[in-house]
């Protein structure tokens, strides 16, 4: 177990890097603490997969430290580091047993057989593969195979941090569940630091007790996954997290008050804006857009355009000033035919200039 | 350099020896060739080169030689590519054990076709054309291309096809306006392959044929028998039968590795 | 793919059987009819039934050119294999240097199979070629036509000249298919180089080190023309493999049934041992 840091990291795949565009990481530090459970969500090309292979030090980094515990291995090797690493399509040893594959990396270590004998039956336990260790491992299931892989980082009782690298891509659909609860249950019990990276927001949200978002070589936000959903930080984070994403609107702001399509919304951070320019947009997630009751005028006015059926609730696309304002609705609640007028809850309405929500004095908490 | 890369380095060397002294050799007159050993020619002459563009013997062994290798590629490949999607998409009676049979005249040897051939291809009068070593070498080449083509399409997936006819293509239509251009590197695979086979046999290729057609590599060897080695003359044509190799080579080098990646050979 | 069944699919191959039964089919019956009967003259046969087989099957000469046969094989495949794998894992995996290695090692493979051993036979002249100077230069007492063990180290280097890039270029195709992540791995288990080589890159190749062993053999099986013109076969019958000893035969003789009887035993040979190759090979794959 350790706690990793990063200082500073920045990383690019060509030999003289100019522009902007030719970093794949641009700047990062963050702490890992020891024993989380961390998901790292993003869009693919955004660097998260560079950002995994250089903490598990299969890439060197351009510039910056990594630190386990405090000890700088930025030059250290992945053998060196003790991390584990699973990938997204099965690695295996296809000409070794289970049982050979899960003690490759203790032999390699120089662990006596009895040790590694007794590791290899807990991992095997853990994982529900004890009935397979005489197999050939490449007779398994993809899944069974992925259990190898995982095994064979789990094996080693001293490993500092696992990473996953979108690991369910090849599972099939209705095992992915499976795999991804028996992660859950395996990080309850063994408390090893992980680093989960995927595109998908179930997964991410689902397994970590708090996710990074990156976008484009950039940390955009960290936080549980109730942070993220209800006080995004930049509007990408807005727009990826949540089906539907959120609702970014171009606004203005005027004595403190922030106006969408020439009426005044109010939002918890307006206040805060310091004047100095930007883009300025107002970001509301659907789920907090209700329709006013039915004769009330107070709100938006809005041309309700179509309602899709979602199951438990209705995805109502609405217009105003010629911009998309989608809401969720409850089942049971009726939807307005034609013209309507909506809420946006204060306290979930956010103003973004550039991007990055405002905060600082004013904003109310 | 890193350490391992002198393996193949050393290899590459290795492999060119030869070919520079053949080069070497090209380059001299006899006399000096045979007056003593030298790395690289002191009398530096194009005499050889010269009498084998002058000479219509010499040089219309490359046009023979070119002739049939190219009749040869053309024959083989279309007659391949109906027989190639026939095996990828189709299942018929006989279907297996006709690819097999057909994989086995991979495996037969040409000296066991020698004779025969010479037989059969001056009863049907085609003895000493081009026709004959072309048509002689579809029988080792015709598999080869079916084999590389049937790995080639396998990997299109049928939903083209019914695509196109829903498209309103007929199935000519469809095969050379569109599943051909999708296969072109197979193509180009098994154009390279069929060359390749062609050019470096000699056998066959000197028993179909007497004067008219000979064969370029059939000259070499009248050479060094009659007017007593000749060796700086023989350099020569030997040099120039390099050439057409290495420019196929040179037009296929990206695709060299992916032809031999699907371990069609 | 899901192939449907359509028997009109033979209209497509018959081009292709029309031409390899013209050019297999005709020939080796004429062979066959050769090879059962004897002949007196022009145009006189007689049935002789098993005798030209018997004949060749028990003659001294065919097992000495099949023996030599075999251990050119055999030192063939012994050398080319290794050799061959051992320069792919070498090579390095991308840049630019990649296309250049692999077309300069091409070379060999594209040139008609009689310049080959001219090429050799002119490197290996006493006194003026380079090989035979070297040679004599490490103090090696060399003269291919005359000594029987300078020709076979000849001919089969050679050979290795002429197709050793042919299995590196099949297993470099091998290697490079192999994905990274298996080598992330390997450096994350930390695995040595050997356990590499034999845990995940000698697995991965089974399919085209099966192939390259296939083709050498057959390939080599069959040699005629190179030999022929680097040593003619000689000196006497050192260097007389299957293929020349069968023209020889062929040539030689008045009647053709022995040579058509050798021919078929010669061809059943190859098939018999490419397919007991395979289906060893194949079977250790899935085992």
């Amino acid at each position: 177990m350790a706690q990793i840091q990063l200082r500073e990291l920045r990383h690019s795949y060509v030999d003289q890097p100019a522009a902007d565009s030719d970093w794949a990481l641009k700047r990062l530090t963050i702490d890992w603490a020891d024993g989380g459970a961390y998901a790292l969500l993003g869009p693919s090309g955004c660097g998260k997969t560079t950002l995994l292979n250089v903490i598990s030090g299969l890439l060197r980094p351009t510039g910056g430290q990594i630190l386990f515990d405090g000890r700088d291995v930025t030059d250290a090797s992945p053998e060196q580091r003790n991390i584990a690493q699973v990938f997204q399509f099965p690695v295996i040893y296809d000409t070794m047993t289970v049982y050979d594959n899960l003690a490759f990396p203790l032999r390699n270590r120089g662990v006596d057989a009895r040790e590694v004998d007794r590791r290899v039956r807990e991992v095997a336990e853990m994982l529900e593969l004890d009935d397979m260790l005489r197999h050939r491992a490449a007779g398994l299931t993809a899944d069974g195979k992925q259990k190898i892989s995982l095994g064979r980082g789990l094996a080693r009782s001293d490993v500092n941090v696992i990473m996953f690298d979108e690991p369910l891509t090849v599972i099939d659909p209705h095992l992915k569940w499976v795999l991804r609860s028996k992660l859950k249950e395996l990080h309850q019990r063994i408390r090893v630091t992980m680093i989960y990276v995927t595109h998908d927001q179930t997964e991410a949200l689902t397994f970590a007790d708090q996710v990074v978002v990156m976008n484009d070589g950039e940390i955009v936000q960290t936080g549980t996954p109730v942070e993220l959903f209800e006080r995004p930080n930049h509007t990408f984070v807005g727009h990826f997290i949540g089906s539907p994403g959120m609702n970014v609107l171009p606004c203005e702001i005027a004595d403190g008050r922030a106006a969408f399509g020439g009426l005044s919304v109010e939002s918890v951070n307006a206040g805060a804006w310091r004047g100095d320019g930007g883009r300025l947009e107002l970001g509301v997630r659907p789920e907090f857009v209700s329709f006013a009751p039915a004769g009330a005028d107070d709100g938006i006015p809005v041309r309700v355009v179509k309602a899709l059926d979602a199951g438990r609730h209705r995805i109502v696309e609405t217009e105003h000033a010629g911009h998309k304002i989608k809401m969720l609705v409850p089942e049971g609640e009726a939807i307005p035919s034609d013209t309507a007028h909506v809420r946006f809850a204060p306290e979930r309405t956010w103003v973004y200039r550039d991007g990055w929500l405002v905060t600082g004095e004013g904003a109310a908490r | 350099m890193r350490t391992r890369y002198w393996v193949p380095t050393l290899y590459i060397v290795f492999l060119l020896l030869p070919i520079y002294w053949l080069l070497n050799m090209s380059f001299k007159t006899t006399n000096e060739i045979l007056g003593g050993f030298s790395l690289w020619p002191h009398e530096f002459t194009l005499e050889n080169y010269r009498v084998i563009f002058t000479d219509a013997t010499w040089y219309n062994g490359y046009i023979a030689s070119i002739e049939y290798v190219a009749l040869n590629t053309v024959l083989s490949v279309a007659a391949a590519l109906p027989a190639a999607y026939a095996f990828s998409r189709y299942r018929f009676l006989g279907d297996k054990h006709l690819f097999f049979w057909l994989l086995t005249n991979r495996m037969a040897p040409p000296a066991v076709f020698a004779l025969p051939f010479y037989q059969l291809y001056s009863a049907v009068g085609l003895f000493d054309t081009p026709f004959a070593v072309a048509l002689a070498h579809t029988l080792f080449n015709i598999p080869l291309a079916v084999w590389i083509l049937e790995g080639f399409m396998s990997g299109v997936p049928k939903e083209l096809d019914e695509t196109a006819y829903v498209d309103g293509y007929s199935f000519w239509g469809f095969f050379l306006r569109i599943f051909i251009p999708t296969i072109a590197a197979g193509i180009g695979v098994a154009c390279f392959f069929c060359f390749m086979f062609s050019w470096v046999e000699l056998l066959l290729a000197k028993t179909l044929t007497a004067v008219d057609a000979k064969p370029i590599a059939a000259l070499m060897t009248k050479t060094a028998s009659t007017s007593g080695y000749q060796l700086g003359l023989l350099a020569a044509a030997g040099s120039l039968t390099l050439i057409p190799g290495a420019v196929v080579i040179y037009f296929v080098r990206n695709y060299i590795a992916k032809g031999f990646a699907l371990g069609r050979v | 793919m899901n192939k449907t069944v359509n028997q009109r699919a033979w209209w497509f191959v018959l081009p292709v059987v029309l031409l390899v039964a013209f050019n297999a089919v005709i020939p080796l019956m004429t062979v066959v009819n050769y090879s059962v009967q004897e002949s007196f003259g022009s145009n006189m046969f007689f049935w002789s039934g098993v005798r030209w087989f018997e004949e060749v099957l028990r003659s001294e000469r065919f097992h000495a050119s099949l023996l030599r046969q075999l251990a050119f094989t055999a030192a063939i495949l012994a050398i080319e294999v290794p050799l061959g794998l051992a320069i792919a894992l070498a090579m390095p995996r991308r840049g630019p240097w990649v296309s250049v290695c692999l077309v300069l090692m091409a070379l060999p493979l594209l040139i008609p199979w009689n310049v080959v051993g001219a090429m050799w036979n002119i490197m290996a002249l006493p006194t003026i070629g380079l090989l035979s100077e070297v040679l004599h230069g490490l103090g090696f007492d060399y003269n291919y036509t005359r000594e029987p063990a300078a020709a076979w180290f000849t001919v089969i280097l050679m050979d290795v000249w002429h197709w050793t890039s042919l299995v590196v270029l099949l297993c470099y195709a091998g290697l490079v298919s192999i994905p990274d992540a298996y080598y992330q791995a390997a450096k994350i288990d930390g695995a040595r180089a050997w356990a590499v080589f034999r845990y995940i890159q000698l697995p991965k190749l089974r399919y085209v080190l099966t192939i390259a062993i296939l083709l050498r053999f057959m390939d080599s099986f069959m040699i005629y023309t190179e030999v022929v013109v680097l040593t003619g076969g000689g000196p006497g019958t050192a260097t007389t493999f299957l293929s020349i000893d069968l023209v020889k035969t062929a040539l030689g003789q008045f009647d053709l049934g022995p040579a058509a009887a050798m021919s078929l035993v010669y061809f059943l040979i190859i098939l018999l041992m490419s397919w007991l190759f395979y289906t060893l090979m194949m079977r250790n794959q899935s085992r």
